[in-house]
């Protein structure tokens, strides 16, 4: 039905005469591959295309004579039009890197078509930790979060506030999977119990009989290990059925900032919830969403759109010095070589197995009374340092981690 | 306590009791596509965007003019209702008396561009919409805490489901109706003005759509594609139900709920696929649906 690719070519400025990069053709073609029309298209979607755009601008590509292209497409989160998406653009159409692609079932699969092509796969939306873990790739950096992230930032800090019962309301599929299992692991290390959990068919509309199951559970804890509208439905609901007055916790295991704005901070006060970017940081964060805002919807940039800019910023430093972008692995080799710096993210690394360090936050929504208006939402409660924040790089069994 | 299949009795009537809240909001948008098959013989896609629309229209009246949810609830399914006309008038009227397939591709289109424009201008994460003061809070039934939202959901919906019932199979103007659908050409011998009546019925089936999604506000997120996942489930509905019948759709709407319910308990990830499953049973055994009339 909705098989209209919505292409999007915004073509960046001929060189002039200086040292022109060597690249496979010329060009270096960006795809940004993700939910362009579905629950997933306010946290990435066009907001991404629009963040990948001004890493160009802000690399000043056109000044150092490098001609860069952005495509767009919408995966419409099956992994079957993703893949097919993906294996046109880097056969047919001559793009050299795909970026974002939330839902992680469509990431693995582009992450293996990535190894296959030997392009370059720079991972913003999907949050499987498993890229990094069993299937990562020399051809994959994942930049902004995973499940082990989530659950390590509000898992941890909702065990040791004394939330040590845990039952899982689990979207049916490869994400909410991991982050129900990185989370569950998180909660049995820091010695609670899981009392069970539930899968729900993706996307779902009615969540009050999983709820229900929830609290019939009787745990302290109920981890929402789901995303975008589903997260949103899950707590507008838990709070109809009065799940919080009964004495029982909600744990949003992956909230984004837009989320937040859809549910209104009345229902969602209290919430806390783990990411690696607010607007509202310091002095960069908030001139980069300044910019940002009149480009998508007046809307403030999420972590996942944040995290496309600095990952398309990092990935042009590294082909600069390159000096080419026809090997996708030697990018891939040359961005881990290079300490990243950018304004949202400050300074990290990307480690062997394509993890990108940096700092998390666990942060607090905002009541209406604190709140100064639209898109003032957080309040941090802790930092998660970057050697804290990530899983260890022995316990992902990533086959390029060598002994 | 005692124990059905390994699941305590209170969690599975509280079970039952969800599946038929879940029931109403299919019965109500059911109907109001049976009513729109049965008179028009249009088989009405945009249902789904008409839902979101009136969904929308409430959100509208209260952030823009401060009309709470009892207002909504009225006006949502005038206004849409009128569009709906207007979409008759424009669009519809000019197909009938070609192939269904031309009435499903343009209402399908609608329901695309309705739904690409409100993304556009209000994205996908949806908004905000509360339960009205008056409705909040909840009653503890011993097996479960039930809002008492959701029991004026599915009394009201029930309500308005046999109204809509009587108002056609039981009254002269239904009869009317019943009569311009069978033949048009004699009814209109009669004196009555045939065209008009068609494009009133198309405004009550998609005002119907519209009250659904009013109620629907409160509990559902308010977003451009919350119709379109659920109009699928509605048709399967339609159809096991029997095209174009009013009581199966309201019947089946019910069950459906119900089943639906059961299997949320039981296999909860088959809980999306369970009423394709039951579509296609019936499909095989009695291809009119249920109650439909056999061709």
């Amino acid at each position: 039905m909705r098989k209209l690719i919505g292409y999007a070519a915004v073509a960046l400025a001929l060189g002039c005469a200086a040292a022109q990069a060597q690249n496979s053709d010329g060009t270096i073609k960006i795809g940004v591959l993700n939910d362009m029309s579905g629950l997933y298209s306010d946290l990435s979607g066009q907001g991404s295309v629009a963040a990948a755009r001004m890493a160009v601008e802000d690399f000043g590509a056109a000044a150092k004579g490098m001609k860069v292209e952005i495509v767009s497409a919408d995966h419409q989160n099956k992994p079957d039009v993703g893949s097919n998406i993906a294996r046109t653009w880097f056969d047919v159409d001559k793009v050299d890197v795909i970026v974002d692609v939330p839902t992680s079932s469509v990431a693995l699969a582009v992450n293996e078509i990535a190894r296959e092509k030997n392009k370059v796969f720079l991972v913003s939306g999907a949050a499987a930790s498993d890229l990094t873990g069993p299937k990562c790739s020399p051809n994959t950096v994942h930049w902004t979060y995973d499940t082990w992230a989530l659950a390590n930032g509000t898992g941890k800090a909702m065990v040791k506030t004394g939330g040590d019962t845990w039952f899982f309301i689990t979207a049916d599929y490869a994400f909410g999977k991991a982050l129900e299992r990185d989370t569950a692991e998180v909660v049995v290390a820091n010695g609670g119990k899981v009392l069970g959990s539930v899968r729900h068919p993706f996307p779902g509309t009615d969540f009050s009989s999983f709820l229900l199951q929830a609290q019939a559970s009787k745990a302290k804890v109920i981890g929402l290990a789901n995303a975008g509208g589903d997260t949103i439905n899950s707590v507008k609901q838990a709070a109809e059925f009065g799940i919080t007055q009964g004495g029982q916790n909600l744990a949003g295991l992956l909230v984004f900032i837009t989320d937040v704005h859809a549910l209104g901070l009345q229902t969602a006060q209290g919430l806390a919830l783990t990411e690696s970017f607010y607007w509202d940081q310091n002095d960069a964060t908030r001139a980069f969403a300044k910019r940002f805002a009149p480009q998508f919807k007046n809307n403030m940039p999420t972590m996942v759109q944040a995290g496309v800019y600095a990952a398309v910023l990092h990935y042009l430093k590294a082909v600069e010095a390159l000096k080419s972008d026809a090997d996708g692995k030697a990018v891939v080799a040359k961005m881990k070589e290079l300490p990243t710096d950018d304004p949202l993210f400050g300074k990290g690394t990307i480690r062997v197995d394509g993890r990108h360090l940096h700092d998390m936050y666990l942060f607090e929504v905002k009541k209406p009374s604190e709140s100064k208006g639209p898109w003032d939402y957080y309040k941090l409660r802790a930092t998660i340092p970057a050697a804290e924040a990530f899983r260890p790089l022995k316990d992902g069994g990533c086959p390029l981690v060598s002994g | 306590m005692f124990q059905i299949f390994g699941i305590p009795s209170q969690a599975l009537f509280g079970q039952l009791l969800l599946g038929l809240i879940n029931g109403s909001f299919y019965a109500l948008l059911s109907l109001g596509l049976a009513v729109i098959f049965g008179m028009l013989n249009v088989i009405n896609f945009t249902h789904g965007a008409q839902y979101m629309l009136g969904a929308f229209t409430a959100f509208f009246l209260l952030q823009y003019l401060g009309l709470g949810y009892w207002w909504a609830i009225v006006i949502a399914p005038i206004v849409v209702g009128i569009i709906g006309m207007i979409i008759e008038r424009l669009f519809l009227k000019r197909l009938q008396n070609l192939d269904h397939l031309y009435g499903l591709l343009l209402t399908f289109g609608l329901a695309l561009i309705i739904e690409g424009v409100f993304r556009n201008f209000f994205g996908s994460s949806g908004l905000p919409y509360a339960v009205p003061p008056s409705l909040q809070g909840g009653t503890n039934l011993g097996f479960m805490f039930l809002p008492n939202y959701r029991a004026w959901v599915v009394i009201f919906s029930l309500a308005v489901c046999l109204a809509t019932w009587f108002l056609i199979e039981r009254t002269k103007l239904g009869a009317y109706l019943r009569a311009a659908t069978e033949n048009p050409t004699l009814v209109r011998a009669f004196g009555i003005n045939v065209p008009r009546l068609i494009t009133v019925t198309y405004g009550v089936g998609v005002g119907l759509a519209a009250l659904a999604g009013v109620m629907a506000a409160p509990i559902y997120n308010v977003s451009p594609q919350m119709g379109a996942n659920l109009i699928i489930v509605v048709f399967a509905v339609v159809v096991i139900g029997g095209m174009g019948s009013i009581m199966g759709a309201i019947v089946t709407g019910f069950g459906l709920g119900l089943i639906e319910g059961l299997t949320k308990v039981f296999f909860p990830q088959a809980a999306n696929t369970a009423i394709f499953v039951i579509m296609a049973i019936v499909l095989l055994v009695r291809p009119a649906g249920l109650f439909g009339r056999r061709i």
